[in-house]
């Protein structure tokens, strides 16, 4: 399909589940017979880049950490994205988004459209579930990405 | 970032990167000779130890799957072994043939991504893969290509490529007809020659001369080259049922690390990993793995971590014929899985994860659910080697300065592939000289 949205992180590893958590609540969102992909993926560039090539539109959702208050969300459009120090992505998985978009512009696997929702996470430990600063911003995070799949 | 000071000198760096997970290592060097590293990984099975108990029997697979995102299977592998050994059932045929092509999936996908985005950078002089691809595009787009069928087979037999939902304790949710997996064989088939390629390319590399003294243990099976064994074996005599696994590793705790450190009862550090299964069983690879091991120039052992390198690739294309063999003796059988009835027990189950054996015990109280749960993940295990490996390299690389010896250190723990990831970031390394 030509939109998809991608979760990326791990349950049971405090924030980093925001991924995948915003996935299971913009599945309850959706009407039915959309024609959206919605996936969570684990961050590892290779498998990114495989699921958003030659797609229209990609939205990805993930913990970054920017130096913000916990919950907050950032919207970043992929040109943004190139050149991001990698250590701002909080997620779990070495490179993971700045990586796959570096590597996604070398091999031209790039989606023509790719936008990142990105929330700054409280904490990521293992065992844990999603921090009340997070959870409070999970439906206004599913608003923004379906707002911006449906513009 | 360097610091200088009267006398002594400390050097760290933010990340060792392309190793999955975090950890930290520290190396201190006093009047030019190394007096202490210290390998310090944090280890989530750990937390799932104890997360598992009071659950039911058939969750383990489900929760250790989490624990790492490149090896899934082989935790829901050793778990559900485990499991079905303390309920006494045996899954064997055409479902255990099917958890071997599901295994294969993983080994490819782990294997590749290892060789092109962590290893191969190392020799051929680029930060990672993605430094890499912007010189050797059509290397690295080769390599995507072969891990892309790893990703396949996990989909058609595990229902998706991330924590896969079809296995279960005694079999699968569902097994494949055989049309199903023709196209699956078709993509097997045609990337073959990829994997073949890709061991060619890698035994070209320019390696360090380093032969290590390691005690190398394995899984064993009867004839198989080492997936899904029932022995564990060391080419020093070790040969002990999965059951006595406890008995002959003793998990102890370092003071420097979150992680137990492991060792073999009187005998001490030892090795698991592709080194230790191309050592043990060589003659059983596949053919066409046999022939690319053969001419990259691999003896019947191994015992040049760098050389590692090789070894993956070699046993990628091992997996690639095995799932071809899977899939052309595949006879759908009537169920997906063997009954299990749930009783108290205590079961044990060793499969051999791309980074190398991974046990698992299980006590199972008279309700179905779980008493107790032991995980010894293959990096535990290896970390003890891995220190002594660094120490080896620091102590005749002492001319090196401080960035050079970082960043060859940062190759001494990348040949084993630590799994660190199981966790989160990445690992900090220290050098401190006095």
């Amino acid at each position: 399909m030509a939109v998809a949205v991608i979760g990326i992180g791990a349950e049971m590893r405090g924030d980093d589940g925001l991924g995948p958590a915003a996935v299971t609540l913009l599945n309850e969102r959706l009407s039915p017979g959309h024609d959206i992909d919605v996936v969570t993926l684990d961050g590892e560039p290779t498998r990114l880049i495989e699921e958003w090539r030659e797609r229209e539109l990609v939205v990805v959702i993930d913990a970054v950490r920017k130096g913000g208050a916990g919950g907050e969300i950032h919207r970043v459009e992929m040109d943004d994205m190139v050149g991001v120090d990698q250590a701002t992505a909080a997620s779990s998985h070495h490179g993971g988004l700045a990586e796959a978009v570096a590597l996604g512009k070398i091999l031209e696997r790039l989606p023509r459209r790719l936008v990142v929702f990105g929330v700054e996470p409280v904490e990521m430990t293992t065992g844990a579930g999603l921090s009340p600063e997070v959870r409070r911003a999970l439906p206004r995070l599913v608003d923004a990405v379906l707002a911006e799949v449906h513009r | 970032m360097t610091h200088r000071a009267s006398g002594s000198r400390a050097l760290s760096t933010g990340a060792l990167a392309r190793v999955e997970g975090e950890g930290a290592m520290r190396v201190e060097i006093v009047d030019g000779e190394v007096a202490q590293v210290q390998l310090n990984i944090y280890e989530p099975p750990r937390f799932f130890e104890g997360f598992l108990r009071g659950r039911g029997y058939a969750e383990p697979a489900d929760i250790t799957a989490r624990i790492c995102g490149i090896c899934p299977v082989a935790y829901q592998m050793s778990a559900c072994t485990a499991i079905e050994d303390a309920l006494g059932a045996t899954v064997d045929g055409p479902l255990r043939d099917l958890r071997t092509l599901l295994y294969c999936g993983e080994w490819i996908e782990s294997h590749t991504l290892h060789i092109h985005f962590l290893h191969a950078p190392d020799f051929l002089g680029f930060d990672g893969g993605v430094e890499m691809a912007a010189v050797h595009r059509p290397i690295v787009e080769r390599g995507l290509e072969v891990k892309k069928i790893g990703n396949l087979i996990l989909e058609t037999i595990g229902g998706r490529a991330i924590h896969p939902v079809n296995v279960k304790v005694g079999g699968f949710f569902r097994v494949p007809a055989r049309r199903e997996l023709e196209p699956l064989r078709n993509e097997l088939v045609r990337a073959l020659e990829l994997a073949i390629e890709i061991v060619d390319w890698v035994s070209g590399f320019d390696f360090p001369d380093q032969e290590m003294d390691y005690e190398f243990v394995s899984t064993a099976h009867p004839t198989e080259y080492p997936i899904m064994g029932d022995r564990v074996v060391s080419d020093r005599g070790l040969d002990i049922p999965v059951a006595d696994f406890l008995n002959h590793v003793e998990e102890y705790q370092v003071e420097h690390s979150t992680a137990l450190h492991a060792h073999l009862l009187e005998r001490g550090e030892y090795l698991v990993g592709p080194l230790a299964r191309y050592s043990h069983f060589a003659e059983r690879l596949s053919p066409s793995a046999a022939d690319a091991a053969r001419r990259a120039g691999l003896g019947p052992t191994c015992h040049n971590p760098f050389r590692s390198i090789i070894v993956r690739a070699v046993e990628v294309v091992h997996a690639f014929e095995t799932a071809i063999a899977v899939i052309d003796g595949w006879e759908q059988p009537d169920h997906a899985a063997v009954e299990v009835v749930p009783r108290a027990g205590i079961g044990h189950g060793v499969t051999e994860a791309p980074r190398g054996l991974l046990y698992h015990r299980y006590e199972i109280d008279d309700a179905g659910l779980i008493a107790d749960a032991v995980i010894v993940p293959p990096t535990s295990q290896n970390q003890a080697t891995i220190e002594h490996d660094l120490w080896h390299f620091v102590e005749s690389h002492l001319h090196l300065d401080d960035e050079e010896l970082r960043q060859q250190a940062e190759v001494t723990i990348r040949n084993h592939d630590p799994c660190i990831s199981c966790a989160t970031h990445f690992l900090d390394l220290t050098v401190v000289r006095e």
